[in-house]
């Protein structure tokens, strides 16, 4: 079995990290113009929507991390795949969160059902709450490493199916006049979007990076426990068939 | 001319600040992880020194 | 394979003729949810997106109590594992599973349409009746297909009767959105079929992504 390494990498990663960020915050306070209906309170959507993006694909990346753990059959995918959701899960909640706070200062109420991102975000993150209890309620490691795979593939695929589906229904029931995620965006609020997402991305493979090497530090360190304690034993049990009158 | 800080700009600040919360409490939390590997491993050495004679 | 899911099938439906535990629970289940409706929205009768949505949210909830008894056969009589060490392709038991699961809601839907109809539908069926049953077959393959995939998933789990409802209704959430805004205008008066061809075909994408990942998916569960 390889044994793969997990932080290798990680400072240039962080460097760069600190860098895109410092950027892309420069952008959005400096650089990007106030937009003309919401005001200044529209910045947030520089937070929200990189926030939304960079998690839902990291909900789709781990569908397909759970396809190659069953695949090569290499628990480590499965490893990687409970990261990038766990974290994506995180993220899930600061996108709920800062739309949440978008939506009370831009229109006056704390939710807005007229988002497609916003409402699919909240059916993707109620299903994948459902992650956790049922990774955690199989015991054996194999078992669980294989449904959680396939749990994350079959939540995987429903991510973009979601938001198509819950688009085309905020079509029917709200006719969008403006888009605020996408549509004509104004270059310098494109650049600076862009740069953002770019940030975002980078700080989640960052997180994953890190998580990823902190749980394999510890899952090698049980394993190393339990070894040592089982050569104790055998020793100690060496000694008594030693010294006992044959 | 309008206070940045109350109104719009609070909303702004406190979306930010939920997602340097975010940030710090998951990077604590990865923290408090690494130090328990750190005391385990450090456990892990002595077990090993004693066992050598 | 098809001969052993055709097999499988038999018995499942051998099964639940002699002891009627699936089906008759759905349609009681489906009639009680119209009465607790009909007090809590205080109405006698509804129409257009009201009548929709009640029609499809029952639908829904009747479809968890399905897939929460699609194992359960195996489950109690310890039959699983005789059906794993058998010969036979996982994918057959998976085919037989949704096959059980989308008779049940037709059967299901036999039942319950003409009772919300003569309960609780203001302007009455009448000649949209064809393009309803279309909408309901088509979505019926869908909530077979992710359901039998959500049962075996969470079969053996200790935590089976949390997880089935909470991590089928998100999945089948396209699904209410589809088949409550296609069967909307259908139960309105006056009645149209206002873009049935658009969410038909979204429903038919849908069935089609889902079938296939459990296709592909289903023989690493049950894997014991």
């Amino acid at each position: 079995m390889t044994r793969p390494v997990f932080g290798r990498g990680l400072r240039p990663l962080a460097i760069t990290t600190a860098l895109a960020t410092a950027a892309a915050g420069a952008l959005v306070f400096f650089y990007a113009p106030i937009e003309a209906d919401q005001g200044f309170s529209q910045k947030i959507f520089y937070i929200h929507v990189p926030m939304a993006i960079v998690a839902l694909l990291g909900f789709v990346a781990a569908g397909v991390m759970g396809i190659r753990h069953l695949r090569s059959r290499d628990r480590s995918w499965d490893l990687r795949s409970y990261v990038a959701i766990h974290l994506s899960i995180i993220l899930g909640v600061g996108v709920l969160v800062t739309g949440s706070i978008w939506a009370k200062a831009s229109w006056g109420h704390w939710w807005r059902w007229e988002e497609p991102v916003l409402v699919s975000f909240l059916i993707v993150f109620l299903l994948y709450c459902v992650y956790f209890p049922l990774r955690f309620s199989i015991e054996d490691p194999d078992r669980q490493a294989r449904y959680s795979s396939v749990f994350a593939i079959t939540a995987g695929a429903f991510v973009p199916l979601n938001f198509v589906a819950v688009r085309l229904a905020e079509q029917v029931l709200h006719p969008r006049v403006f888009s605020q995620t996408g549509g004509d965006l104004p270059g310098e609020m494109f650049l600076t979007l862009l740069v953002s997402l770019v940030a975002m991305a980078l700080l989640f493979v960052t997180l994953w990076k890190l998580e990823l090497s902190a749980k394999h530090a510890a899952q090698q360190l049980k394993r190393l426990r339990a070894r040592l304690e089982l050569q104790a034993e055998r020793r100690a049990e060496e000694r008594v068939s030693v010294g006992s009158p044959s | 001319m309008p206070d940045p800080v109350s109104g719009a700009g609070a909303y702004v600040a406190a979306a930010y600040i939920v997602f340097v919360t975010l940030v710090v409490v998951y990077v604590a939390i990865i923290g408090s992880k690494v130090a328990r590997i750190e005391r385990e491993l450090d456990a892990l050495a002595r077990l090993v020194e004693e066992r050598e004679p | 394979m098809t001969r052993a899911a055709a097999a499988i099938l038999c018995k499942d439906l051998r099964i639940e003729l002699r002891t009627r535990e699936s089906v008759p629970a759905m349609a009681l289940f489906a009639l009680t949810v119209y009465i607790l409706l009909h007090f809590g929205l205080d109405r006698d009768t509804l129409d257009g997106d009201l009548a929709s949505g009640v029609l499809w949210v029952t639908l829904l909830l009747a479809t968890v109590l399905a897939v929460n008894r699609l194992f359960a056969n195996e489950r109690e009589d310890g039959a699983l594992d005789g059906l794993l060490l058998a010969p036979v392709d996982r994918t057959a038991v998976y085919l037989a599973k949704a096959a059980a699961l989308f008779l049940y809601l037709v059967l299901l839907e036999l039942v319950a349409v003409p009772a919300f109809a003569l309960l609780l539908l203001a302007p009455g069926l009448g000649g949209a009746l064809p393009e309803l049953l279309a909408v309901l077959l088509v979505a019926d393959l869908g909530l077979a297909a992710i359901g039998a995939l959500v049962a075996a998933l969470a079969a053996e789990t200790r935590v089976r009767e949390l997880v089935v409802p909470l991590f089928l209704l998100p999945l089948l959430v396209p699904v209410i959105i589809a088949g409550a805004s296609a069967t909307e205008p259908l139960l309105a008066a006056p009645q149209e079929a206002d873009g049935l061809g658009g969410w038909l075909a979204f429903l038919a994408l849908y069935d089609t992504v889902f079938v296939l990942v459990s296709l592909a998916v289903f023989d690493f569960l049950l894997d014991d």
